[in-house]
């Protein structure tokens, strides 16, 4: 079977700083990765580059078996790649339900018509209030967004992304920001995506990674630095020391 | 929150977004006042009706899509210029005149749209600001064809459908402004309420999300551009065939600047925005004028600075967050 996205001896500079150094990794269809490594180790950056917000110096990314590397981010959303950001990156003065359904409008290529409603397109609203009510969003669908509560303002990254459609979605630290009590609702949200999905998500807190990722990566100074399921990742001792045990002792 | 509110499905939320407003009918209906209440004044209102067209379409691009021009009177010009000449030598019928103007300064649009899509910001600004100060000199120097400095001269538009005859008192030039920008108006209220309107919407309030949900920005932005040039057109070859003349004033970084001040002053961002601060920019150079005719831009600064500080949506938005207060009590 043909993996979901692959990235194939990826590098970046930013100067003389290497943020990405001969990543390869392998995404097969339906997985759920984990990526972690500890802060400026490049998770962000290889999420930019797997999304074409920036260009890798060398290598390769293939989505679905097809070369998408030189592919602007537009064209590979609609080929089925859609990301979240970490710092919320919305539509402040548009409320949940315009978003959503401005990025349905996007993926159904009517987002140029200018002359209908935008409230006639019936299927297209009732999809993204179903994408909204799945997300516990559908009560604050009216709200503009920047008067939403933070919390719901992460799930809505989620939702934009979902309304696209895609077959595989990274989530860069979806629970950022969000209080711990409350960022279990915002992974209950993760875990019940579709099976089919792809997904490869940045996550700091490690009971999180343990509990919904099958398999995890680590990221260390822009470069792989282990790879494994869990239990593996959990005992590796270079792991303990540069990320796990840092963390345990702070 | 409140639980009980009546059950609204999102369709009909979203259509509930562009009914007409009672407001808007007496706006509209008070447009026809100056036919009986100001006679003496009917060149002015056509003067009036023409820059809120402009202002209108400077509106669809920086208003709903964020995309700030300085330059936006090269296509208010293109449209002039284009509707005198056309009428100097194919001929002086209104429509075609003007469906030629509008056509030419959308043709003009398109092209430099593919710059503008690109840039923002600081840059964006200048590049218009660029475009504006060429298409004047280009206008300037071409004297055989524009007149230059001295302006386009030997405009002769045929009575309108053949019948109507713009008079000295300005009844047919009121009429057929007023009723261009209405159907503008119409225009434009379609395209913001529509999936494109939306989309414009989108890039103003989060310009980078929008290639992460799919959307290819720069085609919205190209294409928001051209209908704006296109409407600029409109008005300023209606401009040329009301006052059967095209100057330079017409193509000018004063134009430019004054629409902004225009929109700004009113409220970008809202239909409305574009044709109120028209009308209070307009009618205050004609009475600040009369006081002092050097000076009169100094109120213009004052009012400027003043609704910039207090309103920062323009007075529109002030005017909309006094009668939301007001209507929570």
């Amino acid at each position: 079977m043909t993996a979901a996205l692959t990235t194939a001896g990826l590098n970046k500079k930013f100067g003389s700083l290497v943020v990405a150094n001969n990543i390869n990794i392998t995404l097969p269809q339906g997985v759920r990765y984990a990526l972690i490594g500890p802060n400026g180790a490049g998770k962000t950056t290889l999420i930019n580059l797997m999304t074409g917000m920036l260009a890798p110096d060398q290598g390769e990314i293939t989505l679905g078996g097809e070369t998408i590397t030189t592919l602007p981010p537009q064209q590979r959303v609609q080929r089925g790649l859609a990301r979240t950001f970490q710092i919320n990156t919305l539509f402040p003065g548009l409320n949940a339900l315009e978003a959503v359904t401005l990025a349905i409008n996007e993926r159904e290529k009517v987002s140029g018509q200018f002359w209908k409603n935008v409230g006639g397109y019936s299927a297209i609203i009732d999809e993204a209030h179903a994408i909204l009510k799945r997300l516990r969003l559908g009560d604050a669908c009216y709200q503009q967004t920047r008067e939403m509560p933070y919390g719901r303002q992460r799930l809505l990254e989620i939702a934009l992304a979902l309304a696209t459609r895609p077959k595989v979605l990274l989530l860069d630290e979806p629970a950022a920001g969000v209080p711990q009590e409350e960022s279990g609702e915002v992974f209950e949200a993760v875990a019940g995506l579709s099976s089919d999905l792809t997904l490869l998500f940045i996550e700091h807190d490690m009971h999180v990674v343990f509990r919904f990722a099958s398999h995890i990566i680590v990221l260390v100074g822009g470069a792989i630095f282990a790879e494994g399921p869990p239990s593996e990742i959990s005992q590796h001792p270079g792991v303990r020391e540069v990320y796990l045990g840092k963390r345990k002792h702070g | 929150m409140a639980t009980s509110t009546q059950p609204v499905t999102p369709q009909l939320w979203l259509r509930q977004q562009c009914r007409w407003h009672p407001l808007e009918i007496v706006f509209w209906l008070s447009t026809l006042l100056p036919f009986f209440l100001f006679p003496n004044y009917l060149s002015l209102a056509s003067q009036i009706a023409i820059t809120a067209m402009f202002a209108l379409s400077l509106d669809l691009i920086l208003g709903y899509a964020g995309v700030v021009s300085l330059g936006h009177a090269a296509f208010f010009g293109i449209g002039a210029y284009g509707a005198g000449l056309f009428s100097i030598h194919v001929w002086g019928e209104p429509f075609t005149g003007l469906l030629f103007g509008g056509l030419i300064a959308g043709i003009a649009g398109y092209i430099t749209s593919f710059i503008v899509a690109r840039f923002r910001h600081l840059t964006l600004i200048m590049i218009t600001l660029g475009i504006g100060l060429m298409a004047h000199e280009i206008a300037n120097k071409a004297h055989s064809l524009t007149g230059g400095s001295d302006g386009l001269q030997g405009v002769k538009i045929q009575p309108l459908f053949g019948v109507f005859k713009f008079d000295l008192y300005g009844y047919v030039a009121y009429s057929y402004s007023l009723a261009a920008l209405f159907i503008a108006f119409l225009a434009v209220r379609r395209i913001v309420n529509s999936p494109f309107g939306l989309a414009l919407r989108g890039i103003r309030e989060n310009w980078t999300r929008m290639p992460a949900i799919g959307a290819d920005r720069p085609a919205h932005i190209r294409k928001a551009y051209t209908i704006a040039a296109v409407l600029a057109g409109f008005a300023g070859a209606i401009l040329t065939q009301t006052t059967q003349s095209a100057a330079l004033e017409s193509i000018s970084f004063g134009r430019s600047a004054d629409v902004l001040v225009m929109l700004v002053l009113g409220g970008a961002g809202r239909l409305y925005g574009g044709l109120i601060g028209a009308t209070i920019f307009m009618v205050a150079r004609d009475q600040f004028s009369g006081i002092a005719p050097q000076y009169w831009y100094f109120w213009i600064g004052v009012l400027l600075i003043v609704v910039v500080m207090f309103m920062p949506n323009g007075i529109l938005g002030g005017l909309s967050y006094i009668y939301a207060r007001w209507r929570r009590k």
